[in-house]
C-alpha cells in the first residue's frame, strides 16, 4: 500500500501550520519525519489520520484520491496513529482499550471481550509484544502502554503506522526494544512514519528522511548520506552547536541538603524512597531518569508543595522540611515548574500579573494590603526586555504568547529575584531550539553567579550538556551518581542506570 | 540614542491595547441581544398560555412604566435592585475565586435574621450606633454561614454547589425555628414572625420629604460603597489577586505559594458578608421584621445578576439595576395586565442562557457580529 | 569518570511512614469515639423501659411477633461496640477496614438513636423501611440520571429542574390523559430538558454548572408561572390519578421484605428495573464501553472514531428521561397535584447519592436508600414525640447530604473528564 500527500495545506487562523506539503509513504519502509517542536509535524499527521481536514491538497491511497471525514475513515483506509500523548483510557483494561471503537458484540449489544482478548494474544505472538490483555492501563509502565497503542493500530489491521515522537517517554534500553518492534513491523510489510526531533534516532531507524521546518518540507534524503550537523541545520535553518560553553565547576558551600527523604504519592504509594542528595552553590546537579520515577514528587517536596513522609530537607543550614511554599520562595529558592501551563502560569492573566504571581506580596510590589500595579508594570516591562520575551505589551494575556515566550516569562520571573537555588523541572520541554539555547545560557549564567541549580529532565542530552554532577533516579531511588569533573560520562552507562540496571 | 530607543519600547510595552471589537461585542452586543431575545420568548410563552396579543403589549408597557415611568417607579426599581446588587457582588467575588456559591439565599436569611435580632435587642442605642451595629451583625452572620461551605470545601473538597444548596434548605428550617423562639417571636402572635425593628435601626428613607410612600432608602449608598470596595478588593488588593489567581488556575496558585484553603474560606466569607448585608438591607430598609422566606428568591436572582454582570463590580451594578427594573415592572405588569410575575423569572433565566452561551446568540443573530476568524472561535 | 552505585536500602529498617490512610483512620476513630460518648452519656441515661419495634401489620399473611428490647441496656451495648471500633482505629493495622468500621459504627449509632427515641413506646420498623424505599425513589432516580450524565463527563446540576418538570408535566398530562399518559409525558419532558442541557453544554459550550442552574431557574419560573396563571383558574388540569401500590403475589407475603420491596407502586419497580438495565448498559455493552470512554478520555475515544458529541447527547437525554420519570413520582406517585417547587432539593440530594454511590447505578441506588431512610426517619420521629424540634428533624436529609459530600465515608474518583467540555479540533 502506498500513501501519497499532495500539496497539503492547513491553516489555524493566520498561522499556516502546513504549507503545500508533498510526501510519499511506501510499504516495507520507515519514513523519518524530522522537525522542531512547532514545525508542523503533528498537524500533518493529524491530517493524515483524519483528525484535521486539510484546507488544500489531497491524499492519494494507491493512487486513488481519498477524503477522510473523520478518524474512522482513516482507520478504514488502513492508516493508524500512535499518538505522542497516549490515547488510552487509564481505568480500562488493555483489551477494552484495544477493542474500543471496533468492539466485537453479541446479542443485545453485549460486549464480547473474550474474542478481543483472543485477538490481542494473537497479535502479541505475531509481533513479539508481550502484553497482558487484562492489565489495567494505569498500572502498566509507559513502554508497555506504547505497545498497547501499537496493538490498537494492528487490531484495526492498519497497513500504515504513524508513530508520533514515540521515544520521548522511553529509556535508552526501551528505545532499543522499540526499534526491534519497528523492524518486525517493517519486515511484515507495514509502512511506517517515524516522527521525531531527535537526530540520532532518525539516522538509526529510517530508510528515508524528510525534514519539516515552519510548515514546509525543506529537505529529503537518504540517512546513509546525511550527518547530524547537516540534519540539524536543515531542521533549525542555521548551523547549531551542540555543546554548551561553560566554565569549569567551582562549587561553594552546600546549599541544599536532603537526607533520607521519603515521599508518598496521593494514593500512599512510595514515590521517593530514602533519597539523600545535596546541591552546592555554583554547580548544576542534574537528575536524570525516565518520567514517573519519583522526580516530580521530589521537586514538589523540595519546593514545599508535598509533605515529606520521612527525612529532612535543609537549605543553607536551616531545616525547611516543614516550611511553607512561600517561605521557601522568600528564603531564595526559585522554582521553574515542570508543566508551565498547568502550574507555572495563568493563561488568562496578563504578562505583568504572571510576572508577580509568586511575589506580588513582596515590599517591592505592594504596600499594606494593596498591590502597586504601576510598579509591577514598569518592572515587568524591564524584565520582559531583559529576558527577550516577545509580547506586544505587559497587559497581553499569556495564553496569547508562544510556548517559548511563555517559558521565558517563567524563567524571567524566577531568575529576576534574589534566588540562590534554582529548581528547574523540564525547563525546555516542547520548546524550539532558539528558546532552548537561551534558557540553557541563563541557567549557566546563574551557576556562574554562584547559584545552585537542580535540573530535572528526562532529556538525557540536556542533562549531559549542562550538569556538573548527574544523579539517576529509578523507582524512587537515586541509583547512580556521576561527576563530570572527573572525566567524560558514558551515556550508555547512564542509560542502563535509568532502566534500573544498577540495582 | 540607544537609551531613548530603550525607553520608547518600554513605553510601548506599558501601553495597553484597546480590547477591539470582539470585546465590545462580548460586553455590550451580547447582553443587549440577550435581553431582547428573552423578552420575545417571554411574549411567546404568554401567547402559549392563552394571553391575547393586546394584553401582551399591555404587559410590556406596564413593565416599562413600572420600572422607569415615574418617580415612584424609579424608587421601586432602586429598592428592588439594592439587595440584588449586594448579593450579586458577593457571588461575583466568589466566581472570580472559582467558587460557585449558590448559597446566597441562606446567607441572606441568616444575615437578615441577625440584623433583626440585634436591632430589637439593643433598641435603646442611638441610631448612630444601632444601625451600623445591625448591619455589621448581618454581614457577620452571612459570612459565618457561608464559611461553613468554604471550610468544608477547603478541608474535604466537598463541592460548594451541593453544600450551599443544602445550607439554603437548612436555613429555611432554621429560620422557621428561630421565628418561633419566645425571645424572637412578636408578642401575641402564633405564626412565625419576628419582633419589629426599632426606628433607630432602620435604613432611613431618602425621599419621604417628597412623598412618604417612596420606599427608596439609604441602602443605595451602601450599595455604591460595596461596589467600590469589591472593585478595590478584586483588582487592587493582595487578597483579591489571590482570589483571582486561585479562581483561574488553582494549581498555578498553589505553586505560587497561595494557600488555597485560606483563599476559599476568605472568599466564601466575603461573599457571605455581602449576602448577609443584602439580607440586613431588606429587613432594615424595606420589611422592618423577619418572616419565613423573606429572602423571596433574591439569592437566586443574584446568581443571574452576577453572571449577567460578568462578575465585574460595575457590571453587577448595571445588571442589578436591570433586574430591579424587571422586578418592579413585573409587579406593575401583574396588576395592570394580570400576567403572573413568575414570568419575570423565566425571562431572567433566558437572559442568563444567552449571556452564558454567547455562541448561541451568535448562532441566532449571525448578522449582529463581525465574522470571527479561527483563532477566536 | 566515577560511578558510585548506592546500596539498595531495602534491608535497612523502613522508616515509619504516616500514610493518608492512617490519618483517615484516626479521624474515623475520633468520630466513632464521639458517637460512643454520645450514646453512653446522652441517650442511655435518658432511656428507660422497653423499646418495641413492630415488624408486621395484623393484616399480613405471615404475622411476626414484635421485637422488644430493653432500652438502656441495648444503648450501653451499642456504646461499648462503638468505643471498641473507635479504639481499634488507633491501634496497629487499624487502617485496614477503616471505612467499613465507620459505616458499621454509623449503623450502630442510628440503631441506638432509634432505641432512645422509641424507649417506652412502640414503633413500626417495617412501616419505616417501606417509607424509606418510597421516599428514596426520586433521589435514586435523580442519582441514576446523574450517573448516566457524569459517566459521559457532563455534570448535571439540572436534575432538580428535570424532576420539577417531570412532576409538573405528570400532573398536567395525567389530569387530561390519565396516569400512563402523564408518565410518558413526564419522561418525554425530562428527555427534552436533557437534550437542551446537552445542546447548551456540548454544542454551545456553556459552562456546565451555569447551564444546570439556568435550567433549574427556568423550570422553576415556567412551572410556577403556568400553575399560577392556569391551574388556579382551571383546577381540573391539576388533578391527576395516582398510581397505587401493586402487591406481587407470593413475594409480597414474605414478612418484612414483602411489604418493603414487593408491595410498592410502579415507581419503585421501575427504578429497580432501570438500575439493572443501566448497570448492564454501562458495563456490559458496546455503547456503554464507548460512553465510559467518552467520560474518561474523550480525545482517545474521538481518535478511535467514537462520536463524542453524539454519545454525550444520547446519554444526557437518557439521564433527563430517567429524571423526568422520577419527577412524576411527586405527582403521579404520591399526591396527584402539582405545587410550586415541590421537589425540595431532591435532585441535588440525588447528585450527592451519585457521589456517595461512586458513579455506579447500584451504588447510587443504595446511597439513595440512606437518604430515604433519613427522610422517613424524621417523619416517624415527629410522630413519636421526640424532644427535638421538628425543624431540626426536617434538616436530617440535608445534613446527611453534607456529611456525605464532605467525604466522611471515603472518597471516590469521578470520571476523569467530568465537567470539561470537549472541543473537537
Amino acid at each position: 500500500m502506498q500513501v501519497e500527500l499532495r500539496g497539503i495545506t492547513k491553516r489555524f487562523g493566520e498561522i499556516v501550520a502546513n504549507d503545500s506539503i508533498d510526501l510519499t509513504i511506501r510499504e516495507g519502509e520507515v519514513l523519518g519525519l524530522l522537525g522542531e517542536n512547532g514545525a508542523g509535524k503533528s498537524t500533518l499527521m493529524n491530517v493524515l489520520c483524519g483528525l484535521y481536514s486539510p484546507d488544500a491538497g489531497e491524499i492519494l491511497i494507491n493512487g486513488e484520491p481519498t477524503v477522510f471525514r473523520g478518524p474512522a475513515d482513516a482507520i478504514q483506509a488502513g492508516i493508524g496513529m500512535v499518538h505522542q500523548h497516549f490515547m488510552l483510557v487509564p481505568v480500562f483494561s488493555v483489551t477494552e482499550n484495544v477493542v474500543l471503537g471496533v468492539e466485537p458484540t453479541g446479542l443485545l449489544d453485549h460486549l464480547d471481550l473474550e474474542k478481543g482478548r483472543r485477538e490481542v494474544r494473537e497479535i502479541n505472538e505475531a509481533y513479539g509484544l508481550h502484553v497482558d490483555p487484562d492489565g489495567l492501563i494505569e498500572t502498566l509502565p509507559v513502554g508497555v502502554q506504547q505497545r498497547v497503542e501499537i496493538i490498537k493500530v494492528l487490531f484495526r489491521s492498519a497497513d500504515v503506522l504513524i508513530l508520533d515522537e514515540p521515544t520521548a517517554v522511553l529509556t535508552p534500553q526501551e528505545v532499543e526494544e522499540f526499534f526491534q518492534i519497528i523492524d518486525y513491523l517493517r519486515d511484515a510489510g507495514k509502512a511506517l512514519v517515524f516522527i521525531t526531533h531527535k537526530l540520532n534516532e532518525i539516522l538509526e531507524i529510517s530508510d528515508r528522511i524528510s525534514v519539516l521546518r515552519r510548515g514546509k518540507i525543506v529537505g529529503e534524503g537518504d540517512p546513509a548520506e546525511l550527518t547530524r550537523p547537516k540534519l540539524a541545520e536543515m531542521m533549525v535553518g542555521r548551523p547549531v552547536t551542540f555543546d554548551v560553553a561553560k566554565a569549569p565547576v567551582d562549587p561553594g558551600p552546600v546549599l541544599l541538603d536532603v537526607q533520607d527523604l521519603t515521599v508518598l504519592r496521593d494514593n500512599d504509594e512510595i514515590a521517593v524512597d530514602q533519597v539523600s542528595l545535596n546541591v552546592r552553590s555554583g554547580e548544576i546537579v542534574g537528575i536524570a531518569g525516565v518520567q514517573g520515577n519519583g522526580q516530580s514528587a521530589l521537586i514538589e517536596t523540595l519546593t514545599g508543595l508535598r509533605r515529606a513522609a520521612h527525612g529532612t530537607v535543609r537549605f543553607d543550614g536551616h531545616d525547611i522540611t516543614r516550611v511553607s511554599v512561600r517561605k521557601r520562595h522568600t528564603m531564595g529558592i526559585a522554582h521553574i515548574p515542570e508543566d508551565r501551563q498547568r502550574a507555572g502560569l495563568i493563561g488568562k492573566f496578563s504578562v505583568a500579573e504572571n510576572m508577580v504571581l509568586n511575589n506580588y506580596y513582596s515590599s517591592r510590589f505592594s504596600s499594606g494590603p494593596q498591590v502597586n500595579w504601576s510598579t509591577v508594570h514598569k518592572s515587568t516591562a524591564r524584565a520582559v526586555q531583559d529576558f527577550d520575551v516577545r509580547t506586544p505589551s505587559v497587559f497581553e494575556p499569556v495564553a496569547h504568547l508562544s510556548g517559548g515566550n511563555q517559558q521565558k516569562l517563567v524563567v524571567a520571573r524566577e531568575l529576576s529575584r534574589e534566588a540562590r537555588l534554582i529548581i528547574a523541572g523540564q525547563p525546555t520541554r516542547g520548546l524550539d531550539v532558539g528558546s532552548i539555547e537561551y534558557i540553557h545560557e541563563r541557567l549557566i549564567e546563574s551557576r556562574e553567579q554562584g547559584c545552585g541549580v537542580l535540573l530535572i529532565s528526562s532529556e538525557l542530552d540536556e542533562i549531559m550538556a549542562l550538569a556538573d554532577r548527574i544523579l539517576v533516579m529509578f523507582k524512587g531511588h537515586v541509583v547512580a551518581e556521576y561527576d563530570t569533573a572527573e572525566g567524560p560520562v558514558n551515556k550508555s552507562s547512564i542509560g542502563l542506570a535509568m532502566a534500573g540496571a544498577a540495582l | 540614542m540607544n537609551e531613548t530607543q530603550q525607553t520608547m519600547s518600554l513605553n510601548h510595552l506599558l501601553k495597553a491595547q484597546r480590547g477591539g471589537r470582539s470585546r465590545f461585542e462580548d460586553l455590550v452586543v451580547v447582553p443587549i441581544f440577550a435581553v431582547i431575545v428573552a423578552l420575545i420568548l417571554g411574549a411567546l410563552i404568554m401567547l402559549a398560555t392563552n394571553v391575547e396579543p393586546a394584553r401582551i403589549a399591555q404587559s410590556y408597557v406596564a413593565l416599562l412604566e413600572g420600572s422607569v415611568g415615574s418617580l415612584n417607579a424609579v424608587s421601586e426599581t432602586l429598592t428592588a435592585a439594592a439587595p440584588l446588587v449586594l448579593a450579586g457582588l458577593g457571588l461575583a467575588l466568589g466566581f472570580r475565586a472559582g467558587l460557585f456559591n449558590i448559597g446566597a439565599e441562606g446567607q441572606i436569611l441568616m444575615g437578615g435574621m441577625a440584623a433583626v435580632v440585634v436591632g430589637f435587642s439593643f433598641s435603646s442605642l442611638s441610631p448612630m450606633a444601632l444601625l451600623p451595629l445591625s448591619l455589621l451583625a448581618g454581614a457577620l452572620a452571612g459570612a459565618l454561614y457561608a464559611s461553613i461551605a468554604g471550610a468544608l470545601r477547603a478541608a474535604t473538597g466537598a463541592h460548594e454547589v451541593i453544600t450551599t444548596i443544602m445550607l439554603n434548605l437548612i436555613s429555611y428550617r432554621l429560620l422557621d425555628y428561630m421565628l418561633r423562639l419566645p425571645s424572637v417571636q412578636k408578642e401575641g402572635r402564633a405564626d412565625p414572625i419576628s419582633k419589629s425593628v426599632p426606628e433607630a435601626a432602620e435604613l432611613p428613607r431618602l425621599l419621604s420629604a417628597i412623598d412618604p410612600n417612596l420606599r427608596v432608602h439609604a441602602g443605595v449608598f451602601l450599595v455604591l460603597l460595596a461596589v467600590v470596595v469589591v472593585y478595590w478588593i478584586l483588582f487592587r488588593s493582595k487578597i483579591g489577586f489571590e482570589f483571582r489567581a486561585s479562581g483561574e488556575n488553582a494549581e498555578a496558585a498553589r505553586f505560587a505559594g497561595i494557600r488555597s484553603g485560606i483563599v476559599i474560606v476568605a472568599a466564601m466569607a466575603t461573599a457571605g458578608a455581602l449576602a448577609g448585608l443584602a439580607g440586613a438591607n431588606q429587613v432594615l430598609g424595606v420589611l422592618g421584621r423577619a418572616t419565613p422566606g423573606f429572602s423571596a428568591g433574591i439569592g437566586f436572582d443574584a446568581i443571574a445578576v452576577a453572571l449577567l454582570g460578568r462578575s465585574h463590580p460595575v457590571g453587577v451594578l448595571l445588571a442589578g439595576l436591570l433586574f430591579g427594573a424587571l422586578e418592579a415592572g413585573g409587579r406593575q405588569m401583574q396588576v395592570d395586565a394580570g400576567v403572573s410575575i413568575d414570568l419575570i423569572g423565566i425571562i431572567q433565566a433566558l437572559i442568563i442562557v444567552f449571556i452564558a452561551a454567547p455562541l448561541l446568540v451568535r448562532a441566532i443573530f449571525p448578522w449582529g457580529f463581525r465574522k470571527t476568524t479561527g483563532r477566536e472561535g | 569518570m566515577s560511578m558510585t552505585t548506592e546500596e539498595p536500602t531495602s534491608e535497612t529498617a523502613a522508616p515509619r511512614i504516616d500514610t493518608g490512610r492512617n490519618r483517615q483512620a484516626r479521624t474515623n476513630g475520633v468520630i466513632l469515639l464521639a458517637l460512643a460518648a454520645l450514646a453512653a452519656l446522652v441517650f442511655a441515661p435518658d432511656s428507660s423501659g422497653i423499646a418495641t419495634f413492630r415488624l408486621s401489620r395484623p393484616t399480613d399473611a405471615i404475622p411476626l411477633s414484635d421485637l422488644a428490647v430493653p432500652a438502656e441496656l441495648s444503648i450501653q451495648i451499642a456504646a461499648a461496640l462503638l468505643a471498641f471500633l473507635g479504639v481499634r482505629q488507633f491501634l496497629r493495622g487499624g487502617a485496614r477496614w477503616t471505612s467499613v468500621s465507620l459505616g458499621l459504627g454509623l449503623l450502630i449509632a442510628v440503631a441506638a438513636f432509634l432505641v432512645w427515641a422509641t424507649a417506652g413506646k412502640a414503633f413500626s420498623l417495617t412501616g419505616m423501611l417501606q417509607a424509606t424505599l418510597v421516599r428514596a425513589m426520586p433521589i435514586a432516580l435523580g442519582g441514576l440520571a446523574g450517573v448516566l450524565c457524569e459517566r459521559v463527563a457532563v455534570i448535571n446540576i439540572a436534575i432538580e429542574g428535570m424532576l420539577l418538570a417531570g412532576a409538573f408535566t405528570g400532573a398536567l398530562v395525567g389530569s387530561l390523559l390519565g396516569g400512563i399518559g402523564g408518565l410518558a409525558a413526564a419522561v418525554g419532558i425530562g428527555g427534552l430538558f436533557g437534550f437542551i442541557l446537552a445542546a447548551l453544554v456540548v454544542t454551545y459550550r456553556m459552562d456546565q454548572i451555569i447551564a444546570g442552574v439556568v435550567i433549574n431557574l427556568f423550570v422553576l419560573g415556567l412551572t410556577s408561572y403556568v400553575s399560577s396563571q392556569i391551574f388556579q383558574e382551571h383546577r381540573f388540569l391539576n388533578n391527576a390519578p395516582v398510581f397505587r401500590a401493586i402487591k406481587i403475589p407470593i413475594l409480597g407475603d414474605i414478612p418484612v421484605i414483602g411489604p418493603v420491596f414487593f408491595q410498592q407502586n410502579i415507581f419503585v419497580y421501575g427504578a429497580i428495573v432501570m438500575v439493572v438495565v443501566a448497570t448492564y448498559y454501562l458495563f456490559h455493552t458496546r455503547m456503554g464501553l464507548r460512553a465510559r470512554a467518552v467520560g474518561e478520555h474523550p480525545r482517545a475515544a474521538d481518535t478511535l472514531g467514537v462520536n463524542v458529541y453524539r454519545t454525550r447527547y444520547i446519554n444526557v437525554t437518557l439521564g433527563g428521561m430517567v429524571a423526568g420519570f422520577g419527577g412524576a413520582w411527586f405527582t403521579l406517585g404520591s399526591v396527584g397535584r402539582f405545587d410550586e417547587g415541590m421537589t425540595g432539593g431532591r435532585g441535588f440530594i440525588g447528585l450527592a447519592a451519585m457521589i456517595f454511590g461512586r458513579w455506579h447505578p447500584v451504588g447510587a441506588f443504595c446511597a439513595a436508600l440512606v437518604f430515604g431512610f433519613a427522610d422517613s426517619l424524621q417523619q416517624k420521629l415527629a410522630l413519636l414525640g421526640v424532644p427535638i424540634p421538628s425543624e431540626f428533624l426536617a434538616m436530617a436529609p440535608y445534613v446527611a447530604t453534607i456529611i456525605v459530600v464532605a467525604g466522611l465515608v471515603g472518597r471516590a474518583r469521578p470520571p476523569a473528564a467530568d465537567g470539561k467540555p470537549y472541543v473537537k479540533e
